[in-house]
This record gives C-alpha cells, structure tokens and sequence, in this order.
C-alpha cells in the first residue's frame, strides 16, 4: 500500500495529503499521517462546520473568553468572578457502550471546565432516545442514565436539570449531551498555552492505554491479528481520578505554578501538544518513552493518538517543576515531565532515542492549516410538504374528550415528570441548587462568595427545527431563554450542541445551515453570544455511507442550547408553583390558532407532518423584557413558560407544584384543542395575589405585553370551561408515575 | 469546639461541611487529610460524604485504612465526638466504630431525594426534611445486633412519611427498621445516611438540616 | 435432567482501564503491601441449573453468560461445571 492510500483509508482525501506533503516539505511518515488524520477529522477541526459557526455572533460585554480561544467560553459574572459553561456530545460511544459512552462524557465536559481554573458547580444534560417501547431504547436509557449518575455522583458535582425526549428518529442514534459550568476569579482563569522556551511540558493524571484509536489502529500496515485484540473497545471512565485530577489541577493552576494547561480529550497528546503550541507561536520536543503505560509495548503514533481518559497536558513555569510535581503525589496521581517548550514552532516527539514525527505545530490545527470547507445545501423536498398542512384538517375533539387527551398528555413520555432519571443524579452536593425546594423553569445555583446565582436550562425541540430549522433553532435559543428569565435570571450567553445527519448529504447540511441562521438571529436579538459548544455529526443510521444518503434516515436536527443566566439578586428567584387558592392566573403572550407540531397532534392526533409552531422574535423579546420587569418588580408569584403540551399542561405543572387546582376559561377565538394543546410560542402563565389584578394589568397595559386573564388559583380540581377534568392528586399519580410505567410496560 | 472534618481521596462533601458549620453555624473548622494522622485539636471530628477511593471495591472499605483513620479510632475510644455522614457512615462501619453494614439500595439504583427522618432519641416532635444521595443505603445487621441497637436506643434516625409514621413506603432503601442513623453505645460516635448539611443553607429553602446538627452536637 | 452447578468468572478485558482494580491497588499500597503491584477486580457468579448432560450445561451457560452476565465489550468470562449428586 502506497502512502495514498494509506491516507485515504485514514480519512484524509487526496487534495489534504497534497496538503500534509506542502506543510512538511516531504513525504510524512505513517504516525504523522495519523497525526494529520485526527487532528483534521471533523472532530478536531470543524472542517464541514466551521465556515458557518465563525457567523455566530460571539462579541459582549461580558465575555473573558471568547468561542474557540480557549477549552470553554467565560462570562464576567461580576464580582471579579467568571463562569466557564460548556455543553458536549457523546453520541457515538453512547450507542455502543450506554453506560461507559455516557459517563466518559460527562467526563470530558467537565475536564473542558476545570482546565480553565474554574470549579464545575452544576451539570446537566440532554438525552435523545428512540421509541421508549423498544426495548434497545431501555437499555440505552438505563445504561446512559446510570453512567451519568455514576460518573458525576462520583465527581461531585450536582445534576441540576436536563431534559430527555423520546422519538423514533433517534432510534439508531440515540443523543447524550452533556453541560458543565464552574467558577472562577477572573485572575485565576488559565489558558491552553505554551509559551517561554524551556518551560517543562508534564503530562498528569491516568495513564496512557490504546484507547480510541480504532481509525488509525485499521490503516496501520503494522496491524496483526493480536494487536487488534489488544485494542479496547469502549474507554472506561474513572471519576475517582477525575475527582483527584480536579483537586490537583486546581491547585496548581491557584498557586500560579504553570503557563498553560490542556485537557487530551480527542486526539490525546497530538492534540493538547499542537493546539497548546500552536496557541503560543511555539514548539516542544516530548521524549514518547516517558510517558506512562497502561499497555506495553506502545507504538508512538498510538501513544500519540490515545484518547485515554482523565488526563492533562500542562506547560509548567521553569524553576517549579518540583512543586508541580509534589501537588499531584499528594493526590496520587502522575505527573511526568516528558518534554519542554522550544522556540522553534515545531512539534518533535521522541522514542527510544530516534525522532519519530516532526510537524509544524500551527499545520494541524483549526485557524492553522486545517482544512475548512464550505459543504453543498439543498432544501429537501419534505420542507414543502409539511407548509401544506392545515389545522382544519383536524377534526376538533368531542367535549367530552378533553379529559381523556389532558390524561394522554400528562402521561405522554415526552411531558411527564422525569423523576424517574433526576432522582438517579446527586442534584444537592455542593448545597448550591437552590431549586431543590423551589422548582422552577430553570435550575438555580447560588454562587456562594457572591450572593448571586447561575440560571440555567438546556433546551431544544428537534421536531421544530426539523420542520423548520431556522425557526426551529430560533425557538431553542428563546425558550432557553424564556426558562431563564421565568426562573428570575438574565440570560446572558449560551453554549450549544450541533446533532445533525451526515454533512455530506445537502439536504442534512441545509438543516444545518438554517439552525445556524436560526441561533444567529435569536442570539443577536437576546444579546447571548455563543461562547462555544460542539457540533456532532453523522448521527445517522450506519447505512448511510459518506457520499450522503437520504434526509429521511437522519435523526431530527438537534441544535441543542445551553442557556446561561444570571440572577444578581436572590430576591428574584420565582418559582413555577401556584401558590395559594384566590390567586390569579393570567396568559402572557398571545394564543394562535395554532397546533403544528405540537404534542397534541404528533402523538394524540398522529399527525406528524405539520410545520412549525407559530413563532415571532419580537413578541418573544417584548415577552420576556415584561417577565423580568414584572418580576424584578415583585410583581407575581409564580411563573411559567408554556412549552411542550400547551397552556394546560403548563397550569398542571404549576398546579402540582403547589398542590392546587385551577379554575379557567378558554377563548371564544380559538379553538379549545388550540388554545389548551397548541404550542404557539412566547408564552408565559403568571400567579398574582388578587388584591393586585388592577395594578398588574395597568401594568402590562404599559409595557403594551398581550395577556389574558384566564381564571383563578382554588383547591384541588382542574376545571376549565366549568367542566371539570381531574383532581390535582390524580395529575400528580399519574404524571409522576408514568416514565416508570412506559419502562416496565 | 473545634471541629475537624476529614477529607480523604474521594471526599466530595467536605467542602459543604465546612460551608456549614463555619460559614452559617461560626464553629472553628479544620479540613484533616487522611494521610496525616494529627487531628490537630479538633474535637469533633466529621468523616463527610462523597465516594472515598471510588466507593470501589465497598464503600468505605479502603478508606478506612487511611493513616488518620488510627487517629480517629482512638479519639472515639477515649470517648471523642465522631459524625460520618453517608460514605462517613459507611467508612465508619467498615472500621468498626458502629455496628452493621450499608448495602447496595433494595431498588439497585442511587436515590437522591428529599426524605423524611423521625429523631427517635432527641427529638420525637416533628419529622425532619433532609436530603439522601446514596447508593448503598441499606442499613443491615443481624437480629441480635438490632436488638442490641433497639435495648440501647442507639437507633437515632428513622426513615419516616410527612406525619412522622414509620412504615414500608417511607423506606427509601429497604433498611432494617427504617434506620437511617445510629450512635454507638456511648453515644460519641454516630453515623447517619441523610445529609443534614444539604438543609441548611437559608437560601436553599430548607434549614431542618442546621437544626438537626446542632441537636446532634449538642448531645 | 442432572444437576449442576457453574462457577462462573468474569473479568474486565486485560486491554481496557480498570479503576476499581486500581484504587484496590493503591488501597493495598497504602496499606504498606507494597509487593501488590497489580490488581484486578471482576465478578464471581455462581448459577445452580439442570441439563441433560454436561455439554448442555456448557451451552447454557455459555448463552447466560455472553447474553446476560458478561458485557463482552468490556469482560471476559471463564468458567467450571461440576455436576452435583
């Protein structure tokens, strides 16, 4: 095999081999062609996305680091104090390994936080999984829920929300996003730098094994029958060195030993060393031989490539080495000097005493000399198709069915209540989750050296955006938002996670393509910038070779948002909750006639080709600038966004919270299905005390927010229209209950 | 009093136990490594939750091994104040200083949840909301040693339902009797699973936690 | 059908980290066992079945194990029948 081929079968096309020979003015050798392979896999360089992620607006006031400067964003939470927010995927080891897949993600996330310097103080995570029935999709879902509780129980840091929803889409490829943020002082924020000739390059934490190193592993001409045995199949994670790792790291990074500092997520060492170098205009020369094993015998492209979990690479300060090194004994870690910094842009790595690859740092990386390409897009047909349907296709419910469908939707996996999965998670330690006893829309987490919190929510529905991505991911960003502010935050950035299909299919990259546009629109309009994320693609079934495929076997494009949120004063914190019998309820927003791709009709009604909810940017903002007036005002009680179900599963929610019922009418406009199911946008259900209806609605008159008064707070029923439907006791048994029965059913 | 929280690899609770009892409760705290074995004066010393090695192997089980875990043996048998608290617990039953054994939860999952606890020996009045997060929470021992426990009132915490009932569905885990913490029998040492100091940060909405502690230090 | 009883081993694949047989390693190490240098950590089952003969018993434990007790990305198994009077 000539070394052509040897490329294409790593990945490489020929014009990027043509590429590799330019940047190194000669033939490489096979573990610089696996180094190129890697770190200009879509992974690593966002070569099929990143022509379009550089037009997210990621500029504010607040920012400290900025998207792709650094492991993670940061955003100025005032105080001389920073927050670092990230949201990843595991999608691809989840599908094989649930538990391993899941809990190695939650792993790298978080590594991706405290590599900044900052203390992760909550995780959460979204979770994609096919028909619920199927019994693969339990498997995935236990094994998935169980590896993130394990690994982040384990870890130390409390699971504060998420959301799971289930369609048979994500049947082959199920989605487990995982979010972290930490704190920290704005002067201890470290950076992924090598800089300063002679500075001591350690690697830290686990040892080195031949994890994650397939692709490279089958190309290899040195592959025999035993060393394809000795590669494993899934990484094993191991939060107790994780824990050990944060402590250590921490502590170097607060005592000011290093220059820079790098998690070997992806594309382990050849990764950490090139971008840490590539980042400081400088080189290293690293000795192979004295990095620690797991496995013996370990060629130096696989020592290069490993992607074994927990850990390090850290650039310390010339003259420290000993104290770096006493801090990670202390945790029992390793901490291996295996080279220095050079001034020479080059990366040089040694074993047994002969230089085995020699690459200009800058060469493999993004912004460096890694490929960007702009990918065709072609609307698929399907898009025309769903535009044509219309509500009056829908024959309306009977009135004596609507009893029955508020049953089916309280019940439905994709409303009810998630116990089943949070109760699994550590959501307390740290004593930090101020939404434990107070649920609302968002989690709330004090920052305690500050007396202000973090608001946060992770939010998409990929049924709209596949029905409209542009609209679709727009909605995503707003009702992260639209969480945050119910809750009493200011949102003030996101993070987001890119699911998509194969890129190389048009019709999967104009999904793609709109959702940018989308998340664009949305975060320009909110002032969030996108300080960073990831973008997964190829969640598609295996069928489906690189050259494309069909749309129709790709998952629901899946732009998944990360909002994060401040509440400067704790004053603020507004639960979702009704609180006492006589308070009254009222509508924000207005109510359409509306109910496309809403619950209601993909589930109950069966009806899954319709486009889009009804949505309008400027309602959202007019929205929740009245939310957060209102409740910076202290002007309600509680609050609540309505979302997935409708407006009557969004009075349900509040109505269980508080262990009360409600008493509304509907209007005489719209149709009952639409006004109670539908899930037309920018919408919120508020309490207020009675007492203060003239003075609220005087109010809303002023700030010219549409609103409708819809009834009252009283004990225990739900009646709407006079008609009574359930007692808030039998919503709450069967909305509690219900994700366990949908399991041992 | 002084006390001494004791942080072993692992140890994920210690920071809150400080946070608690210095910040909100003005007690002198101390963070203990394990590897040291001077308790530098502390007088009540805490072995906080988390996952001490990993909770590989048991929970609790290597931990218990930790040089200061010497220290800590002797201080409790001269009689010193000794609180483990979840992995405190259980690392506190695998050393030998309480009786029984935590197994795996009877539903094989972690639980976290808000939980009732009946206080069988300080208070009988009202029922506690606090915190679990474990997933060997069972509490086991033979009939012999829960008599024992019973005759003694060493059982200090029972898992309980909002009225302060003790029954079956109150049972988070499936422990014996509903035990949720017990004492020694000369009351210095006590191991609960619960986490009181997830209660009692005002700001949480929830302080039966800071109550119990005080109760518990006060005894 | 006879009677038999399967002692079954299983172990995490050689290749792949094992983190409790890690920290039991550094447990023992601390300990002072420093003559420990390796420790791996797996799961012994015993399962009591009847067969028609011992080869049987062989291929329903080797189902029970590859389906259920061993996840064979990640384990390997071993196992003895003895038949039982």
């Amino acid at each position: 095999m000539n070394l052509l081929e040897t490329a294409q079968q790593l990945g490489l096309n020929p014009e990027e081999y043509q590429k590799i020979k330019e940047f190194l003015g000669r033939e490489p050798n096979f573990t610089e062609l696996s180094a190129y392979s890697v770190m200009w896999s879509e992974h690593c360089s966002y070569k099929n996305s990143i022509f379009w992620l550089k037009t997210l607006p990621k500029d504010s006031e607040r920012m400290l680091a900025k998207a792709g400067e650094e492991n993670a964003g940061v955003v100025d939470i005032g105080n001389g104090w920073g927050c670092a927010f990230k949201i990843e995927s595991h999608n691809h080891p989840s599908a094989l390994e649930p538990y391993q897949g899941a809990a190695t993600g939650v792993g790298g996330i978080n590594r991706d936080i405290f590599t900044m310097g900052a203390r992760p103080i909550a995780q959460m995570n979204t979770l994609r999984f096919g028909d619920i029935k199927h019994p693969r999709t339990q498997y995935l879902m236990r094994g998935v829920v169980k590896g993130i509780g394990d690994y982040g129980n384990a870890f130390g840091v409390p699971t504060v929300g998420g959301e799971v929803f289930f369609d048979s889409c994500y049947q082959t490829n199920p989605l487990v996003n995982a979010f972290s943020a930490g704190i920290v002082e704005k002067h201890k924020i470290a950076r992924a730098i090598a800089i300063g000739k002679d500075n001591p390059v350690f690697i830290v934490g686990s040892s080195t094994g031949k994890d994650g190193i397939h692709g490279a592993a089958f190309a290899s001409k040195d592959l025999t029958e035993d060393s394809i045995k000795d590669l494993p199949a899934v990484q094993v994670g191991d939060p107790f060195q994780e824990k050990l790792l944060l402590e250590a790291t921490l502590e170097i990074i607060a005592q000011d030993l290093i220059i820079g500092i790098q998690d070997m997520g992806a594309a382990g060492i050849i990764c950490s060393t090139s971008e840490m170098s590539a980042k400081g205009k400088a080189g290293m020369d690293i000795d192979l031989d004295l990095v620690p094993l797991r496995q013996p015998n370990m060629l130096a492209w696989e020592i290069l490539l490993s992607e074994s979990q927990e850990r390090m690479l850290v650039v310390g300060k010339k003259g420290l080495e000993k104290e770096i090194t006493e801090i990670f004994k202390k945790w029992d870690l390793n901490c291996v000097q295996i080279g220095k910094v050079t001034d020479s842009t080059q990366l040089r790595f040694y074993q047994h005493g002969e230089l085995v690859a020699e690459l200009p740092a800058d060469s493999l990386v993004l912004g460096g000399g890694a490929p960007i390409y702009e990918r065709e897009y072609r609307e698929p047909a399907y898009f025309k198709t769903l535009q044509k349907f219309d509500i009056q296709q829908i024959s309306e419910p009977q009135e004596d069915a609507y009893s029955t469908i508020a049953q089916f939707l309280l019940t439905h996996e994709n409303i009810c209540s998630k116990k089943w999965v949070y109760e699994q998670y550590d959501s307390m330690v740290g004593t930090a989750n101020l939404s434990t006893n107070k649920p609302a829309d968002a989690a709330v987490v004090l920052v305690k050296p500050l007396d202000k919190a973090l608001v946060m929510s992770v939010d998409c529905n990929g049924r709209y955006v596949y029905a409209n991505p542009e609209i679709g991911a727009m909605i995503a960003v707003c009702e992260a938002a639209r969480n945050v502010v119910c809750a009493g935050g200011e949102p003030v950035a996101i993070t987001n996670n890119l699911n998509f299909g194969n890129p190389y299919n048009p019709e999967v990259y104009w999904q793609f393509v709109g959702s940018i546009k989308g998340i664009k629109q949305a975060c320009e309009k909110l002032k969030t910038p996108v300080t960073g994320g990831n973008v997964s693609f190829y969640n598609q079934s295996s069928s489906v070779n690189k050259a494309g495929g069909d749309v129709s076997n790709a998952v629901f494009p899946t732009p998944t948002i990360g909002m994060l949120g401040i509440m400067d004063n704790l004053a603020w914190q507004t639960t979702l909750n009704f609180q006492k019998t006589g308070d009254k309820i009222y509508l924000l927003g207005k109510t359409h006639n509306d109910i496309a791709s809403s619950e209601y009709l993909y589930s109950y009604c069966q009806v899954k080709e319709s486009p889009a909810p009804y949505f309008d940017i400027e309602e959202e903002l007019l929205l929740q600038n009245t939310l957060k007036k209102a409740i910076q005002g202290g002007k309600i009680l509680s609050a609540h966004d309505v979302s997935e179900g409708g407006l009557f599963i969004a009075l349900a929610e509040s109505a269980m919270a508080g262990r009360v019922g409600f008493k509304i009418n509907t209007s005489k406009q719209i149709r009952k299905d639409a006004y109670l199911f539908g899930e037309s946008q920018s919408r919120a259900i508020v309490s207020i005390k009675a007492e203060q209806t003239a003075e609220w609605e005087l109010f809303l008159q002023q700030e010219g927010c549409t609103y409708e008064y819809l009834g009252e707070v009283i004990e225990n029923n739900f009646i709407v229209d006079e008609q009574w439907l359930m007692t808030v006791q039998e919503a709450q048994h069967l909305y509690q209950n219900a994700l366990e029965k949908h399991l041992t059913q | 009093m002084k006390f001494g929280v004791i942080v072993f690899p692992g140890s994920n609770c210690d920071d809150d136990m400080v946070y608690v009892l210095n910040t909100l409760m003005g007690y002198q705290v101390r963070k203990l490594w394990h590897k040291e074995t001077d308790l530098q004066g502390c007088d009540f010393l805490i072995l906080p939750g988390g996952f001490s090695y990993g909770d590989y192997l048991r929970s609790g089980a290597i931990a218990r091994f930790s040089p200061i875990m010497q220290s800590v043996v002797r201080h409790a048998e001269q009689g010193g104040k000794v609180l483990g608290i979840c992995n405190g617990f259980q690392i506190l039953t695998e050393a030998g200083l309480l009786e029984g054994a935590l197994l795996k939860n009877n539903n094989q999952k972690y639980i976290c949840k808000n939980v009732f606890l009946a206080a069988t020996q300080a208070d009988r009045l009202k029922p506690y909301a606090i915190p679990i997060a474990h997933g060997d929470g069972r509490y086991y021992a033979d009939n012999d040693t829960l008599k024992q426990l019973q005759d003694n009132e060493q059982i200090l915490f029972q898992y309980c339902d909002a009225e302060g009932n003790i029954n079956v569905d109150a049972n988070p885990n499936g422990s014996l009797l509903n035990i949720a913490g017990i004492c020694s029998k000369n009351k210095n040492v006590i191991g609960m699973m619960p986490h009181p100091e997830r209660a009692s940060d005002p700001y949480t909405g929830n302080t039966d936690g800071k109550t119990l502690l005080q109760k518990l230090i006060e005894i | 059908m006879k009677k038999f009883i399967a002692e079954i081993d299983i172990m995490p694949i050689r290749e792949i980290l094992d983190p409790q047989g890690k920290a039991v390693t550094l447990g023992l190490n601390n300990l002072g066992l420093n003559e420990v240098a390796e420790a791996r950590v797996g799961k012994h089952i015993t399962l009591q079945l009847e067969a028609e003969s011992e080869d049987k018993a062989k291929e329903k434990v080797e189902t029970a194990c590859q389906k259920l007790l061993a996840n064979l990305i990640m384990e390997k198994y071993s196992y003895e029948i003895l038949a039982v009077e």
